[in-house]
């Protein structure tokens, strides 16, 4: 199994706007580093450009980051040991403040490339039902093999 | 701990700690100025005791048959050790605040007080070196060309938990320091890498070409 994480994340501003310059001036430098990671297998494109983002209906000024990994120690060492950290600590300058979870992680098969759907979804699980094994976060994670042996709330409901 | 009462064994501890990497018998006897046979003992000791690794490697470039069996090697362990007495919980108490402060998102106010404590605690060495001074904070700093890195993150339990929490503080904490210390040359970024401390310090004033 694999590991997908979507992150979202509210714009204070548009993003081709002064206060959101130095985010996108990261965009690539930071997606550079994602794409050549150990461990990464695959992230949601927007385009062909690195500062591309991706297109939705999911409200303005929401921008995703939907990404695979071999394990939790791959998606860790980008997400806090690498340029993405100064991202994260700077959030404020460039997001919302939220109080609800804004990011989610869950098992996919391998060669799954979860589309954008189906990662919201597992975001709202989370922000519905707090972590379980179908979405959870680093503090609250959940093994591949509890995924697999207890179905999701949100599947058996379908 | 009581591994670490004898002085031989301490300067062992020190040495194996500080390469930052697998250290062989020759190599550590050789720094603690013992007998090869000697340093084995106690650089097994340190393993009993939990403050040293050991593992199996070979040392050098030769590989295939002729080039011996693999080297014991030695490295610091991962875990964490702390004495305290009368016993204290810090750990503890530092995760429940370290919660609230998530909770509450307050990234200004995080960072104010961060660089506020890390000015203040410049005056605990004002005679010290930058690197002296990091020294004494936990962080083991090294030379990678013109830049200081840090080996170890004095608050590692509470960054894995806590990791954009706790790297901010950190940077705040050490940029408050140089402020106080009056470091104008000196600059400090986050620049993570697994198993090493998240801060980094660049030269970038006039003392770089001297440094170099």
């Amino acid at each position: 199994m694999h590991l997908a994480q979507l992150n979202v994340a509210h714009l204070l501003a548009p993003i081709d706007s002064e206060t959101l310059a130095g985010f996108v001036a990261l965009l690539e430098p930071v997606n550079a580093v994602s794409d050549t990671s150990p461990g990464f297998v695959w992230r949601l494109k927007g385009g062909e450009l690195p500062t591309d983002t991706v297109q939705h209906d999911y409200g303005d000024h929401l921008v995703t980051n939907l990404s695979v990994w071999e394990s939790r120690e791959a998606l860790w060492n980008f997400v806090y040991r690498s340029v993405h950290l100064d991202v994260l600590r700077r959030r404020r300058e460039w997001f919302l403040r939220v109080a609800e979870p804004y990011s989610v992680m869950w098992w996919v098969p391998e060669g799954h490339e979860p589309p954008l759907e189906e990662a919201m979804a597992r975001l709202d699980l989370l922000r519905a039902e707090g972590p379980g094994p179908h979405a959870f976060t680093f503090k609250d994670f959940y093994d591949s093999s509890e995924a697999a042996s207890r179905p999701a709330a949100a599947e058996e409901r379908k | 701990m009581s591994a670490l009462a004898d002085p031989v064994r301490r300067r062992l501890y020190r040495f194996v700690a500080g390469r930052g990497r697998d250290v062989g018998r020759n190599e550590a006897a050789e720094a603690a100025g013992i007998q090869r046979t000697l340093a084995a003992f106690h650089l097994d000791k340190l393993v009993e005791a939990g403050l040293l690794e050991a593992g199996f490697r070979r040392l050098g470039d030769r590989t295939g048959p002729g080039s011996g069996r693999p080297a014991k090697v030695y490295r610091r362990a991962a875990g964490e050790l702390s004495v305290s007495l009368p016993p204290r919980d810090y750990g503890t108490l530092a995760f429940v605040l370290a919660e609230v402060v998530d909770l509450l998102g307050d990234d200004e106010q995080v960072e104010a007080a961060a660089r506020r404590v890390g000015r203040r605690s410049a005056a605990e060495d004002p005679g010290a070196g930058l690197k002296e001074a990091l020294e004494a904070r936990g962080y083991e700093p090294y030379d990678e060309g013109s830049r200081i890195r840090l080996r170890n993150c004095p608050f590692h339990t509470l960054a894995e938990s806590h990791p954009r929490l706790v790297c901010s503080v950190n940077l705040a904490m050490c940029e408050g320091l140089l402020e106080a210390r009056g470091e104008r040359d000196v600059a400090a970024a986050l620049d993570p890498r697994p198993g090493e401390c998240c801060v980094a310090f660049t030269r970038t004033g006039p003392s770089k070409n001297n440094e170099d």
